[in-house]
């Protein structure tokens, strides 16, 4: 008796009709299904996909090959599973981000011939994502760089979406034997690290760069791969400032533990050399000062920046965390006498300015030489308001 | 970005006329319209809205522009304060 068949019998104890030493895998696969389906409850899913080997896992977003003068090139869907958004979500909380990227190399949408345009694009999976989302009406080669997983803009920043790295993806996938035209699509943003004139002498290929924003695309190869001026300029709306917050405050726990710890044992010094009920009255105190000096600085001030007045990060900040601080002086005021008041508000405003201040580097429009400008003249500010600050709030608690 | 400006006078950014061979690559590279094109000839039209992203300059055939190119992000610069230019790491999350 074969393996198969006895240990068919002993879980369900049904006798083989099978004689012995005949291959059941040649057995018409419904027989098998039907066997299962006595046997073990719930019907077997369905066949193995032919292009699953043995050692690779197959992607939920390619839904088939393309034969190629190249090899087989993956046809991805253009729109999103739940296992994507579940990544996106992930991603955009800063779960793991480092490791939301894809392999790079050739990939497809719908059914694109040797003319067909070739976009290129970085391997972080949401920038992939994005772009095959608007190709739903389109053919065309998408050619995924080794990005390390980060997005054009900042890829294209610490030259991994460089000029070299182009080249050798558009050898190492003969990209030559796949279209008969010599035009690269690149998206605008990786122009800080790709010059097109060195890439099309090293392989005669012509850097055409797209437009800033993958929904202008499907408009871009419609209009003969121009772009409208507005589709070259960069935007920071509301809603591209406010999906940065959660990465913002992602980096804060850790030391905000020292700072809570630090806040409360300051809080405890005293008349009375040292004192648990006040570390606890007055560190809670401190607590919530720092606590609206983060919503100010990474909250408030990223989602309101254009209206907020001053040119500064630093000072945006500082106007909203004083007025945090305002707030929580009038929460507590039954509690607070001059100095505590003045140090609680001067903690609140050095915090919102900092943290505003590091919103810079999230921001699609702050030059370096401005951001050290204006780092120059704040640091030592804030630096100074958190010093006035500690003393005045250990001053007042001898002073009460 | 008209409604979002940040400090004047900082820039680095600098255009050599006469450099110019007028392809109108910086022109379609900049993310802020900085440059335009008159008598086949590059010009800059606002100075102050350049974020020294380097595009312009890594893109023009006639080395014709001169910017230091970089990030404008402030905990990348305290990290070259404290560790030097050559190791400081845009804060691999943060912002990039
Ligand atoms: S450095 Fe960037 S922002 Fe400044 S002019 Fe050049 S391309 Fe435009
Ligand atoms: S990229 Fe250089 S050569 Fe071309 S238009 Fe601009 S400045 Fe002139």
């Amino acid at each position: 008796m074969s393996q198969k068949n006895s240990q068919h019998n002993s879980c369900c104890e049904k006798p083989s009709h099978e004689p012995v030493g005949i291959q059941t895998a040649a057995r018409p696969i419904t027989d098998v299904a039907q066997q299962n389906e006595v046997c073990c409850g719930s019907p077997p899913g369905p066949e193995s996909s032919r292009y699953e080997k043995p050692g690779y896992a197959l992607l939920d977003f390619v839904e088939a090959f393309v034969q190629t003068p190249a090899g087989p090139v993956p046809r991805v869907k253009t729109d999103l599973q739940w296992r994507d958004h579940a990544g996106t979500i992930r991603a955009r909380l800063g779960i793991n981000r480092a490791q939301h990227k894809i392999a790079p190399g050739l990939y497809c949408v719908g059914k694109p011939d040797a003319q067909a345009p070739v976009l290129v694009t970085a391997n972080y999976k949401l920038t992939f994502d994005a772009l095959r989302t608007e190709l739903k009406a389109v053919s065309a080669w998408v050619l995924v760089l080794d990005t390390r997983g980060i997005n054009v803009w900042c890829a294209a920043g610490k030259n991994l979406f460089s000029t070299t790295e182009l080249i050798d993806r558009v050898n190492r996938t003969d990209l030559k034997k796949v279209v008969s035209h010599n035009r690269l699509i690149l998206p605008q943003l990786a122009a800080t690290g790709v010059a097109a004139h060195h890439v099309k002498k090293a392989i005669g290929f012509k850097v055409i760069y797209g437009p800033v924003r993958t929904l202008d695309i499907p408009k871009f190869l419609a209009n003969g791969f121009t772009s409208e001026p507005s589709m070259r300029k960069v935007t920071f709306s509301t809603l591209e400032r406010v999906i940065l917050i959660p990465v913002e405050l992602a980096h804060l726990p850790k030391p905000s533990f020292w700072v809570l710890l630090a806040a409360f044992v300051i809080s405890g010094i005293g008349i009375q050399v040292f004192s648990f009920s006040a570390a606890w009255v007055r560190g809670m105190m401190l607590a919530v000062a720092y606590a609206v000096g983060i919503l100010a600085g990474a909250i408030v001030t990223p989602t309101l920046l254009p209206w907020i007045p001053g040119k500064s990060f630093a000072v945006k900040g500082a106007i909203i965390g004083l007025i945090g601080g305002a707030a929580i002086v009038v929460l507590f005021q039954s509690n607070l006498q001059f100095w505590g008041a003045l140090a609680l508000m001067l903690c609140t405003t050095a915090v919102g300015s900092y943290l505003a201040m590091n919103f810079t580097g999230s921001t699609p429009f702050t030059s370096p030489s401005g951001v050290e400008k204006e780092m120059r003249k704040a640091i030592p500010l804030q630096a100074l308001a958190l010093i006035v600050a500690l003393v005045a709030w250990v001053g007042a608690a001898f002073a009460g | 970005m008209e409604n979002f400006r940040y400090l004047p006078g900082v820039t680095t950014l600098t255009l050599n006329r006469k450099a110019c061979v007028g392809c109108g690559m910086c022109e379609v590279v900049c993310p802020h319209g900085i440059f335009s094109m008159h008598d086949n000839k590059a010009r800059i039209d606002d100075l102050d809205g350049c974020m020294e992203c380097g595009a312009c300059a890594k893109n023009c055939p006639a080395d014709a522009i001169g910017v230091t190119p970089g990030v404008g992000c402030a905990s990348y610069i305290i990290q070259t304060w404290i560790k030097g230019k050559n190791v400081a790491a845009c804060g691999s999350e943060k912002c990039c």
